[in-house]
């Protein structure tokens, strides 16, 4: 894994609010890479500091210590006026409500070009206008929605304007915050299957933020589970489903409802007791417990994950 | 089912005009609710889930009424209600409602305690010291430690979650006999809903409720569902237990949101989804309301409304498919193998 190239880097990130008393650290010591091509998730519950993690990147939050480099270029902090505007424009973001994110009193025309008109990427008005087809074209809206307002469209759709709105910047790095939690059921499964074509036709590299393990399973190739500002385990997706390790991931996991109700109905429900650790005399430490499988846990949790693997191998 | 349905909901109507137009956003639906059972009703937004509950307890929007139909309870015809004093003997006291979002449902200005002793108050009877204790046991009932301080608290010193058990808290503070939660955990943590419904579970087994959950979520369904009714453009179109629905579904809706849920997905592939819109009911619906959207639709499905088709004793589809003329058509593989492909997953 390690000739693959790292789009984003996150070296002890931390995060606070407030000054003196009011102090509050919402992430604190974060470390992940997030590589070319590949659909990263941080999964956590709300409070965790999931999207704190995701606006950093897109410089909306700064950042008290730690570092983020975008391809080796340092982008947290004080940095030139023109890699800003590198980080915005490579950079994007989806967000969670569509009801909420888009300018009700905007034409979509102008939804959609604002960030062309902000950095004047295109040469005239017949290329503006071009883009802006073409893209809704892409996100599977019609030419003609761009002389229309945000409130004659239904939900799907205007998670599409606001999908359009990302991509017409032609990022290479897109933030996906809880895109499709506000949708309905039905819904949900079409832009899912949006955001993985475009993935592969623009060989886009996706921040996936969700707090539902079983969507995040389907669309992730790595999933990263956050409690508390802290990520307690990371490993790839399929392998986190294989061997949830820390204690929260489980509990997490046991929380989600499954379409069966035979099993729902055995299912016991785990509860994370963050108390159970013992981190008085053994400190805790981020480990690679198995090939690219981290876990944060002292030496004796360590051990113990060691033998739960062992024991569902063997079975 | 031998037993007798505490509530009974036949071919109910219902219209909303607006702007001069008339919307029907219930067409003809019946309904049955069982004593002690838990009932989930799941649909799309708009399919009428919500406000075909809501006339169980007079709560329409004042330009929706019911138009047609009839809704038996503790015999009598509820749907026939003009007065708001006749609701308010039916309303809180015997059927009650949980409301979707915890941050909207509770007034910001009033402590926690009272707003639970108002509605003791209200329909108990009971006044004073007497209600404030009685608040106070329900605070503990719903799992709220430390009850005393928190009944002076206000919404805003509460979580998400606390509050949702506050909610809880007020609707069954009068021992309903039906208590019909609307999308009670939508807007919750995963780990919090699964707290909030084993909560609705216990408070259901204590209290002897009927309990009517109304979700789109299917896990959620899943997990606390006796029965499922499944509901498209203001119809239920297919209803049975819960193992029915989930094993063994025969409507092509239910087949379309069984197919589309994203556990089931393989990684790289589309995943199933249903395409086009539900249909506007401002205008009249011909023939099935789901066949524009059904590839496998049958030509029948376009002119003629299927009637309901008996798959089993409890079980019952609302599709042409079931017909004996019509040709074989076989249920689609992502529901046939539903069982072991969740359980391949683990």
């Amino acid at each position: 894994m390690e000739e693959r190239e790292k789009l984003i880097e996150i070296k002890n990130l931390q995060i606070t609010f407030g000054h003196g008393r009011h102090k509050f650290v919402a992430v604190d010591d974060v470390n992940f890479d997030i590589y070319k091509g590949e659909t990263f998730s941080l999964v956590g519950e709300s409070g965790s500091g999931k999207t704190t993690i995701g606006r950093a990147i897109l410089r909306i939050n700064p950042t008290s210590a730690g570092q983020i480099l975008l391809k080796g270029k340092q982008i947290n902090g004080k940095i030139s006026k023109e890699l800003d505007r590198e980080v915005i424009r490579t950079c994007q973001m989806i967000f969670q409500d569509p009801m909420a994110s888009l300018n009700e009193r905007a034409k979509v025309d102008y939804i959609i070009s604002e960030g062309l008109i902000n950095h004047h990427l295109y040469k005239d008005e017949k290329e503006r206008e071009d883009k802006v087809q073409l893209v809704l074209r892409e996100v599977g809206l019609l030419p003609e929605f761009a002389s229309r307002f945000p409130h004659e469209f239904s939900g799907g759709q205007r998670q599409r304007i606001g999908i359009a709105r990302a991509l017409i910047m032609e990022p290479e790095f897109v933030v996906a915050d809880e895109p499709i939690s506000a949708l309905d059921v039905s819904i949900r499964a079409q832009v899912l299957n949006l955001l993985n074509r475009l993935k592969k036709r623009r060989g886009l590299t996706y921040l996936f933020i969700a707090h539902d393990l079983s969507v995040v399973r389907f669309i992730s190739d790595r999933i990263a589970v956050i409690h508390k500002g802290r990520i307690v385990e990371l490993a790839e997706s399929e392998e986190l489903f294989r061997h949830p390790l820390h204690p929260y991931t489980k509990a997490l996991l046991s929380a989600i409802p499954q379409p069966d109700p035979e099993m729902e109905k055995q299912k016991k429900l785990l509860v994370y007791d963050p108390s159970m650790h013992d981190y008085s005399t053994d400190k805790p430490v981020w480990t690679e417990i198995l090939d690219g499988h981290f876990v944060y846990g002292n030496q004796k949790e360590l051990e113990g994950y060691r033998k739960e693997i062992e024991l569902t191998d063997r079975a | 089912m031998a037993k007798e349905p505490i509530l009974s909901a036949r071919d109910v109507e219902i219209q909303f005009s607006l702007r001069g137009r008339k919307l029907t956003a219930i067409r003809k639906c019946s309904l049955d609710l069982y004593e002690g059972e838990t009932l989930a009703i799941v649909g799309e937004s708009g399919s009428g889930k919500s406000v075909f509950t809501k006339s169980f307890v007079g709560m329409l929007d004042a330009n929706g009424s019911i138009v047609g139909g009839s809704i038996m309870y503790n015999g009598e015809d509820i749907s026939k209600y003009t007065k708001e004093q006749q609701w308010l003997n039916i309303r809180g006291k015997k059927i009650a409602m949980v409301m979707q979002d915890p941050m909207t449902s509770l007034n910001p200005l009033k402590k926690i305690g009272k707003q639970i002793q108002e509605s003791i108050e209200l329909h108990q009877g009971i006044k004073g010291e007497a209600a404030k204790q009685k608040a106070l046991e329900m605070l503990r009932k719903v799992g709220i430690s430390d009850a005393e301080r928190r009944y002076n608290q206000y919404p805003h010193e509460f979580s998400g979650g606390m509050r949702q058990r506050v909610v809880i808290a007020i609707a069954v503070a009068c021992h309903p006999q039906i208590l019909i939660c609307d999308e009670p955990t939508t807007a919750l943590d995963v780990t919090i809903q699964a707290q909030i419904l084993d909560l609705i579970r216990h408070l259901q087994q204590e209290l002897h409720m009927t309990v009517i959950y109304i979700t789109h979520d299917l896990g959620v369904v899943a997990n606390v569902a006796d029965r499922v009714a499944v509901m498209y453009a203001g119809q239920i179109v297919e209803y049975g237990l819960v193992n029915e629905i989930f094993y063994n579904a025969w409507h092509p809706y239910t087949w379309a949101l069984l197919s589309a849920l994203p556990q089931l997905g393989v990684k790289g592939e589309d995943l199933p989804s249903i395409e086009g819109t539900p249909p506007n009911l401002y205008t009249t619906i011909v023939g099935d309301a789901f066949a524009p959207r059904n590839k496998q639709a049958l030509a029948i499905d376009f002119v003629k409304e299927p009637p309901f088709f008996d798959v089993s004793d409890t079980h019952k589809a609302k599709t042409w498919y079931l017909d004996p003329r019509a040709p074989k058509i076989e249920q689609p593989e992502a529901v046939r193998r539903l069982r072991e492909n969740m359980r391949a997953r683990g």
